[in-house]
């Protein structure tokens, strides 16, 4: 008796040994690997903003708050957040507006057959179609935008302009025009990212709700504002978080689309190309890893923002 | 909002005949003017690629001249050959097969096995860790950009292959092992604790009996790891700067495409490069389509 107790005691012991073995082969390599390369080098970071550090041989000295006092005084560092700013205001907008009106058409513009809302006919193939340029490289399609928006006439899109008779626009060489056009190129590749997102909140509406509030006889515009758009908020939300931090990104399209990469006249440029250039054109790395602690608390603090704005009440179904 | 909806729905079935004698009539002006809509946005989708397709047959003085919408005159593949050899867009993709496949693959299992034990043993740091692992879905990756760059150069992974791969693994962590952590809690325990009573190590669980079961959401997350690694751009970059374009990736190749030497002047070998990079992406796109879509969109659970 006392030897089986004994026996069980020294299995329960080895069975623990045995799990806690099993739970530190299986963590221990992605562990490391992700606090070698993800969260030491952000913890660095902010070390490295506080020194001036150049780069390769010489200590880094900490200068304290002293990049961070240029930054205030630095005339591209507000342009590119000036930059930021109209891409969070503009670039949600116009996508969602888009998405939501083909997401609509597509789910329910087709009215209700047999008691089901559909969408338009052949809604598959446009929701495919939509779609597709999301899986593109954003690299990709900047160099493909770079013949479309050529400023003379053999551009795509200015050799269609001439066909109706309109003067070559410079679409990337206009210093007004050139931050929308990039925007053009984001919402291009982006809406059906959306429509698609929009459609799955859609089709989760029961088909009853419509039914009951087109007897009641209200319009296709009663249905889409005071029904689905109430109804898919949530959606909406996560989709303009999602558009609101990719306005603090788009540094392969500005890099690889715009001329002089941020220009002309750092008219397009955003914080991440100036981070990327600061740090290895000019080898400012303490002044880059400032840039980089500033785009954090811009991001973090819009996160927080939006979710306290957007937040309402949910509507239980 | 409740009592409202059910009066509604009580009224909707008893005219049902009524309904559907008034909904009956969906086309119309509006029904006209949305297709229009929808068609014109899909040739603003399809055109530039078609467009890009086309160029790549052309010859220069056809794609700078004065009809650059203009069939080309006659189809060669000469460009497609340039653009293959001399712009290296094989040796690219070649390279860039090889590093997505193996993060890719490295990912998934390294992923899988920490999402694993953080979603079904109870620990000590348990929680921490997964909040670590969470955390890093938050912050910007350009935070990063110095220190990552020296942290590989020290070490000596700088411009190579194995150094992307490792980065690579370790910023497609978060997000994998966020989704799959909740993937596995939601899996029976049943089936594992039989194989335990049968006998069966933690870790022959693990790979014969769990991953089995976890399969759609393990196939979700790779399509999902495949393009994001596909598509990436900044580190490839910061990571394979120096004079090494014998290793560069897609991406980089593409983007560089007119400072490689001798290609100004080559517009239909532009446009071979470019088809070449799309055409891969379109192939796969529409064998895994319905995969893709909601792989991606499985991101915005987040």
């Amino acid at each position: 008796m006392r030897q089986g107790d004994g026996g069980l005691a020294a299995r329960l012991v080895s069975a623990r040994a045995r799990k806690y073995g099993f739970i530190f082969s299986f963590l221990a390599i992605p562990l490391i690997l992700y606090v070698v390369f993800v969260i030491s080098p952000y913890a660095q970071a902010f070390y490295i903003s506080l020194t001036n550090w150049r780069g390769i041989s010489a200590n880094p000295q900490f200068i304290g708050f002293e990049n961070f006092t240029r930054l205030l005084d630095d005339d591209v560092f507000w342009a590119a957040v000036r930059h930021h700013g109209l891409l969070l205001l503009a670039m949600p907008l116009i996508t969602i507006a888009i998405a939501l009106f083909f997401s609509f058409l597509l789910n329910l513009g087709g009215g209700s057959r047999g008691g089901r809302m559909t969408g338009v006919r052949g809604s598959r193939f446009y929701r495919v179609v939509y779609f597709f340029p999301q899986v593109l490289a954003v690299a990709v399609v900047g160099v493909l935008f770079q013949a479309i928006y050529r400023p003379d006439q053999t551009g795509v899109l200015n050799g269609l302009l001439k066909w109706v008779g309109v003067n070559p626009v410079g679409w990337l060489i206009n210093t007004d025009l050139a931050l929308w056009s990039i925007m053009g190129v984001v919402v291009w590749q982006s809406v059906g990212f959306y429509v698609v997102l929009f459609s799955a909140g859609m089709s989760a509406i029961p088909s009853d709700v419509f039914e009951a509030a087109a007897l009641d006889g209200a319009g296709r515009f009663r249905l889409f504002f005071s029904i689905t758009l109430p109804l898919i908020w949530d959606t909406i939300q996560v989709g303009w978080v999602y558009l609101g931090i990719a306005a603090f990104d788009c540094f392969a399209l500005v890099q690889v689309l715009s001329v002089d990469r941020g220009g002309p006249d750092n008219a397009t440029t955003v914080l991440p190309l100036e981070i990327w250039r600061t740090a290895f054109t000019f080898s400012k790395f303490g002044y880059a890893s400032a840039m980089g602690v500033a785009l954090f608390f811009l991001t973090i603090t819009f996160a927080a923002l939006s979710l306290r704005v957007t937040r309402r009440e949910r509507i239980e179904l | 909002m409740m009592a409202t909806q059910t009066d509604a729905v009580r009224v909707a079935k008893a005219s049902h005949a009524a309904s559907r004698r008034r909904q009956k009539n969906p086309t119309g002006v509006f029904g006209a003017l949305s297709h229009i809509a929808l068609i014109v946005w899909t040739i603003l989708v399809v055109g530039p690629i078609l467009w890009t397709f086309l160029a790549s047959f052309k010859t220069n003085p056809e794609i700078v001249g004065d009809a650059p919408l203009a069939l080309p005159d006659n189809f060669s593949w000469a460009s497609w050959g340039r653009a293959w050899e001399k712009a290296h867009i094989g040796r690219y993709m070649l390279n860039t097969v090889f590093v997505v496949g193996v993060s890719t693959l490295f990912t998934m299992l390294f992923g899988s096995m920490a999402a694993y034990v953080l979603a079904r043993y109870r620990f000590f740091g348990n929680r921490a860790i997964y909040y670590l692992f969470v955390s890093g879905l938050s912050f910007p990756v350009f935070l990063a950009l110095v220190p990552l760059f020296f942290v590989v150069r020290n070490l000596g992974l700088i411009d190579t292959h194995i150094g992307v791969i490792l980065v690579y693994i370790a910023y497609s962590l978060p997000f994998t092992v966020f989704f799959l952590t909740a993937f596995f809690k939601t899996l029976p325990n049943s089936v594992a604790e039989a194989a335990m009573m049968d006998g069966a190590s933690h870790t022959r669980t693990f790979f014969q009996i769990m991953v089995p079961m976890a399969r759609p959401g393990l196939i979700s997350i790779t399509i999902f790891n495949i393009l994001g690694q596909w598509n990436q751009y900044l580190l490839p970059i910061v990571l394979l700067s120096g004079s090494v374009e014998d290793k560069w990736l897609i991406t980089q190749g593409i983007a560089n495409i007119n400072t490689t030497a001798g290609y100004e002047a080559d517009w239909p070998g532009l446009f071979a490069a470019l088809s070449m990079a799309i055409i891969p992406m379109l192939i796969v796109y529409i064998i895994f389509q319905r995969q893709i879509q909601s792989g991606l969109t499985a991101g915005a659970v987040k």
